[in-house]
């Protein structure tokens, strides 16, 4: 509502005062216009909320073992999601899980967001050799399919969540960076870029007034798409026994820990990658919206 | 005309070289002395004495590579730590198979995919291109790891009809075009093909939208000629993009089979790695990871040639 009023009266002045506060105004508006992307977003917000009071609204402690109640199935008393192999709460850990798994999904990409754009940015602000021989190094990291960088990467650091966080950071920083060193190169000719360099503006002046404020929104965009593939490969490190270290409560490892009980108490042991699925569906139908709303074309 | 051939086919040797050197230092990366990542620490002295001059350790870096690469280029890529067998033999009997898999649910990918695009895009915004849509973004969004599970769990352990397990019946590693072994390709790769679906999915989608719109078919329906026939114009405007499209995705179908291959057991370079991995075998990750990285530039190539021969625009940049 508020949006619209900034609309109407954004038509009447030829400048807006606050342009940066409109467009994120008008922005988010369009977003919670988009039914579909407003529905992924507050799914993603619950699971997140749901996540942060863990210790509140867990039922019992996701670290509890209990040898005589082991693989219950879903709707066992004590066990509403059954429980695993060593008889802790399905539950609880799926709710615990939340923190670890989102976590480690969205962190490489928020990483890779900081370096790909600095890298990206100079790239194709500076432009020639400098440029050319970022983006070729960067060229190389195309060679591999991401799951293959990712695992050659984690494969050789060893198992552990940090090795995976920096496996994942490294797997996203080329491609944010190719998209941040595209954008870039356009804005960088644009005639105002030109004014402000002809007035005596500094470099780091003219990147910080004129490149970020329209480059960051396109490269922006682009990261919130991949957090989807990032949330499905951390927990595909933890599947293989590359990221979280049992018996911490993460969404990738418990599908791996309870795989085995596949013929026993199968129900049960998809209910980790239905969270993981449900999380990487609505990232991707939040950032589509994104994208529509910022009216990004990549 | 010929430039751009040249040039592409030249661009490859850099690639190729960065290529080998990452999967060189892979070892380097690993904690520890390089020695204890590829050897096993209880294998018998002279195997020591033999790594060690194979590898150079104790030598500056750059020799060492330049060893590592001779030595590969002749298809020695060491022996596995793990059981000391050799890795070229051991990766590609691998690699047929994941290529078996990767093949299979790449045409399964690629016929689905096409058929719901061109649905999707002739019936752009009707209730199919939406349910298209919406299926299309769930496979690129699913963690085909689980999808595989919840086949396994409906098909093998529900319903009993199809093995969850292995390439073939026993424990046979060796694949051969029959029933008996079809079976077990089944869960796997259509699993496999979710992703590929996705993607193919949604770039004819946009292209058939993309073309309808072009005056040129409302000429060619002005002329009064049947739809079939515009049909076939669409199609032979796509054709290329979609062939490209699933040409990188088979590469991507390499790599990602890793987690598809653990699932189910698939005796391919997945497996192979994921075996790697939990014994820290690096020369196995190593070499896999060379080989399927090889092989992915290889086909990079072959789509981008493909592609300018089919659309001459490409080559004139």
């Amino acid at each position: 509502m508020s949006s619209s009023t900034l609309d109407a009266s954004a038509a009447h002045e030829p400048l807006p005062a606050a342009p940066t506060k409109g467009y994120w105004h008008s922005v988010f508006g369009r977003l919670s216009r988009d039914p579909v992307a407003l529905v992924a977003g507050l799914i993603l917000l619950a699971i997140l909320l749901v996540g942060l009071l863990a210790p509140w609204v867990a039922p019992v402690d996701p670290y509890a073992t209990s040898m005589l109640s082991r693989l219950q199935p879903i709707g066992s008393p004590g066990f509403w999601l059954g429980s695993d192999e060593l008889g802790r709460d399905v539950l609880s850990r799926l709710i615990y899980g939340a923190r670890l798994s989102l976590l480690i999904g969205v962190m490489p990409v928020i990483n890779a967001f900081v370096i790909g754009s600095a890298i990206g940015i100079v790239a194709g602000f500076v432009g020639g050799r400098t440029n050319t021989l970022i983006m070729r190094v960067i060229d190389v990291f195309y060679a591999f399919p991401a799951v293959l960088l990712a695992i050659a990467l984690a494969g050789a650091l060893g198992a552990g969540l940090i090795n995976s966080l920096f496996s994942l950071t490294v797997v996203f920083i080329p491609p944010i960076a190719r998209v941040a060193e595209s954008v870039t190169t356009q804005v960088r000719n644009v005639d105002y870029i030109e004014a402000a360099r002809a007035s005596g503006a500094r470099s780091l002046t003219i990147i910080q007034r004129h490149v970020l404020g329209n480059v960051l929104g396109p490269i922006f965009v682009y990261a919130t798409s991949l957090i989807s593939v990032s949330m499905i490969l951390a927990s595909g490190l933890s599947f293989l026994g590359l990221g979280a270290r049992p018996p911490m409560p993460e969404w990738g490892l418990m599908l791996n820990t309870m795989r085995d009980a596949i013929y026993v108490n199968p129900w049960v042991t998809v209910l980790p990658g239905a969270m993981i699925f449900t999380v990487s569906i609505c990232f991707n139908m939040l950032s589509d919206g994104l994208r529509t709303a910022m009216d990004v074309k990549l | 005309m010929n430039n751009y051939f040249l040039k592409r086919i030249l661009y490859v040797i850099p690639i190729t070289l960065a290529v080998s050197f990452f999967c060189f230092s892979l070892v380097h990366l690993s904690p520890g002395d390089p020695m204890d990542a590829v050897v096993s620490p209880d294998a018998p002295s002279e195997v020591v004495a033999m790594v060690q001059s194979a590898y150079g350790f104790d030598r500056p870096l750059p020799e060492q590579f330049a060893l590592w690469v001779s030595r590969a280029v002749q298809g020695d890529l060491g022996l596995s730590a793990a059981n000391g067998r050799a890795v070229t033999s051991e990766v590609f009997s691998a690699l047929k198979n994941t290529l078996i898999l990767a093949i299979a649910a790449s045409m399964i990918g690629f016929t689905m995919g096409c058929t719901f695009g061109t649905l999707a895009g002739y019936f752009q915004g009707s209730w199919l291109d939406r349910l298209v849509t919406g299926f299309a973004v769930g496979g690129v969004s699913i963690p085909h790891y689980w999808l595989g599970m919840l086949l396994v769990i409906i098909f093998s352990v529900e319903l009993r009809w199809i093995p969850s397990s292995g390439a073939g019946p026993g424990s046979s590693s060796d694949w051969a075009f029959e029933w008996a072994y079809l079976r077990h390709l089944i869960l796997p790769a259509v699993t496999l093909s979710v992703i590929p679906m996705g993607v193919v999915t949604r770039t004819v989608r946009a292209m058939v939208a993309d073309i309808l719109a072009h005056e040129f078919v409302e000429a060619l329906r002005a002329k009064g000629l049947a739809e079939r026939r515009v049909f076939l114009h669409v199609v032979k405007n796509v054709a290329p993009t979609a062939l490209a499209v699933m040409g990188l995705q088979l590469g991507y179908l390499l790599g990602g089979s890793i987690l598809v291959e653990t699932v189910f057991s698939w005796p391919g370079t997945g497996l192979l790695l994921n075996n790697a991995i939990f014994q820290r075998d690096l020369p196995i990750l190593q070499g896999t990871i060379l080989v399927l990285a090889l092989f992915f530039v290889a086909l990079n190539l072959i789509v981008d040639l493909a592609q300018a021969r089919l659309d001459p625009r490409i080559q004139r940049g």
